[in-house]
């Protein structure tokens, strides 16, 4: 390495780089350090949240109320709090299944959905094809917070055929707004990477339009179902707006509304309940990101990186 | 010989069938739209119709429960001239959205450069940095308001009780009663869950920057202050014009983290435009003002849109 630098015609610095060379590994180590406690208060904010909910959950009534105790630590460890959700209120036997439900099947839908819609977009050509490009990137910039009220009007319309309103299947029928718009437009990008000739060749081999896609083109864009999958089933579970338009109902629920509306009551607050639920709520989203982190991570960075 | 002079010859062709006449019409793929369609459908249906709707409902006097007539832009008047809290809740969201942006972009890149640069521990390092954004909104926001809940904040407690800051006698402060702070608070909270996005895009961008680029600057004698400024922020440029369009749309229509943390309150001084037209629309039933304080959104949403885009479409043009 430093006889590399010797033969550069810039000696003043070959002489440099060397002399910085010998007393790197102090240094380099030192930096390195420096660096990781850099990141600390980085990685303490953003799991702050989370080590408070289990810390206050985990103590006991008389504890929390105690101002003068630390906040901070617990000195009596008692699962009274999540007996208590278990035993006295709808969190596992009504919320968290509802929101296993409407997550399943709003992804199944949307993922199916937008993969059909997002392989024409990609690689067909017809008239238009553009045009729904653009639509699709316009549904998906438009937010939630701007068709909850007209939406209440077509879920009752809806009702009035088949019984949708107060249930979860309100949110099922829902949830894809804004579910396919971002499936379309993760997956475009991924169709775009693979290679038209594998399709062409499944066409010589006597492929219909349909089974090229299913057996050549699917398999090869499974990383990018995958994360589809994966980001579908995040953004219903922590889904909060239409939950709370359109369902009053507790028994019909999905976590984040049930923990707001129905863990807070009057004036006197129930932490150790309270944060029990919000940890449990984040528990499973937290586990099934840790196991596809990668997924996750492609997801996020496809749209940007490119 | 024979075949090619007649294939030359026009007459000789058959007339076009109705498929290939379409074929050339539409595009050789007709089947595509009968892939689109389900999408096409279910958009069309759940979103551009809503749409209409919200446009119509805002230019009607709608209530809940009764039929609506037309009233022109009274409702857009109204909001406009008599309501005195639209102002403030324009004032909030222009606020929540450049702060809590500014700060994310800041912060988000020093420890993206942080994290470029570790090497043990990368997995868990980035894994856990992530975890914000992708946990329960509403739900970690609830953590958050025990943590400024005025009685049990932690950082009123920390002030109370630690050492230097029990010395100096601050606090108990009202984080999400007195309107300043509760503001603040809000936007914090916001920058809290949004920072992961920014921090893990900018690494994916930084990741991608060519080694030899440095390797030259180096070279050329470049300091670390120099290669950031000429070639790492130059290069992350359309990078980081992608992350803000996408967190200044979902910042701008926030509702999770305000409603969950104050309901607006305290008295409607921290009122986002979701939250505020959840307030009429749902909460006093008066659909037609929820719809236009909601539309008031969209002239916003699309002037940050097209700004963005056009920067970074000169971003590509420079690299190109």
């Amino acid at each position: 390495m430093s006889s590399d630098t010797a033969t550069m015609p810039a000696m003043a610095k070959s002489e440099r780089t060397s002399l910085a060379l010998n007393r790197t590994p102090m240094w380099r180590q030192r930096k390195k350090l420096a660096n990781y406690l850099a990141l600390l208060p980085y990685i303490a904010f953003a799991l702050f949240p989370f080590y408070i909910m289990v810390i206050t959950s985990l103590k006991s009534n008389q504890e929390i109320n105690n101002l003068s105790k630390s906040p901070f630590w617990a000195t009596g460890i008692t699962t009274d709090h999540y007996v208590y959700l278990a035993q006295n209120t709808g969190f596992f036997d009504h919320w968290l299944l509802n929101t296993v439900i409407v997550a399943t099947v709003s992804t199944v839908i949307s993922v199916s959905v937008g993969t059909l819609g997002a392989y024409a977009l990609a690689r067909l050509r017809f008239r238009g094809v553009e045009m729904f490009g653009v639509a699709v990137f316009i549904t998906y910039l438009v937010p939630q917070s701007l068709l909850f009220i007209p939406l209440i009007n077509v879920v009752n319309a809806v009702d009035s055929v088949v019984p949708i309103r107060d249930t979860y299947w309100s949110l099922i029928l829902t949830y894809p707004t804004f579910l396919i718009p971002f499936v379309m437009w993760l997956l475009m990008g991924y169709f775009r990477t693979i290679p038209v000739e594998v399709e062409e060749c499944a066409y010589l081999d006597g492929c219909s339009r349909l089974s090229a896609l299913f057996r050549v083109v699917l398999p090869m864009a499974m990383p990018g179902i995958i994360c589809a999958v994966l980001f579908s089933y995040t953004l219903s579970w922590n889904e909060f707006l239409y939950s709370l338009v359109f369902i009053q109902d507790q028994a019909a629920k999905t976590l984040s509304v049930g923990v707001f509306t129905e863990l807070i009551r009057g004036d006197i607050y129930y932490w150790g309940s309270l944060m029990a639920a919000c940890f449990t709520g984040a528990i499973p989203i937290v586990v099934l990101y840790s196991f596809f982190m990668d997924y996750y991570v492609s997801g996020l960075t496809s749209g940007a990186i490119k | 010989m024979v075949a090619v002079t007649n294939i030359g010859r026009a007459e000789a062709r058959p007339p076009l069938s109705v498929r290939s006449r379409l074929r050339r019409s539409v595009g050789p793929d007709i089947d595509g739209y009968g892939f689109i369609l389900p999408s096409a459908i279910i958009m069309v249906s759940l979103v551009v119709y809503p749409f209409g709707l919200a446009v119509w409902y805002s230019l009607s006097d709608a209530f809940i429960g009764q039929p609506a007539s037309f009233i022109g832009l009274d409702n857009f008047i109204y909001i406009l001239t008599v309501d005195d809290i639209f102002p403030k809740v324009l004032r909030n969201t222009l606020l929540f959205a450049v702060i809590s942006v500014a700060c994310k972009v800041f912060f988000g890149l020093i420890c993206a450069l942080l994290l470029q640069r570790i090497t043990t521990f990368k997995r868990f390092f980035r894994g856990a940095m992530l975890i914000p954004f992708v946990a329960p909104t509403a739900l970690t926001t609830l953590g958050w308001w025990l943590i400024l809940d005025p009685t049990y904040s932690h950082i009123n407690w920390i002030l109370k009780h630690v050492w230097p800051f029990s010395e100096m006698g601050l606090g108990p402060y009202q984080f999400l009663a007195d309107p300043t702070l509760a503001l603040s608070s809000v936007i914090f909270v916001n920058f809290w869950r949004g920072l992961p996005f920014f921090v893990i895009t900018i690494l994916a961008g930084l990741v991608s920057i060519p080694d030899h680029l440095y390797e030259a600057a180096e070279i050329d004698g470049a300091s670390t202050w120099d290669k950031f400024w000429k070639i790492t922020l130059p290069l992350l440029r359309p990078v980081l014009a992608v992350v803000i369009l996408f967190s200044t749309i979902f910042t701008l229509a926030d509702f999770n983290i305000v409603f969950v943390l104050t309901r607006g309150g305290p008295m409607n001084e921290t009122h986002l435009f979701a939250t505020y037209s959840y307030t009429y629309g749902i909460l006093n039933h008066d659909i037609g003002l929820g719809a236009a304080v909601s539309l008031f959104l969209f002239p916003i949403l699309a002037f940050t849109v097209i700004f963005l885009l056009r920067l970074i479409r000169r971003d590509t043009a420079y690299e190109l």
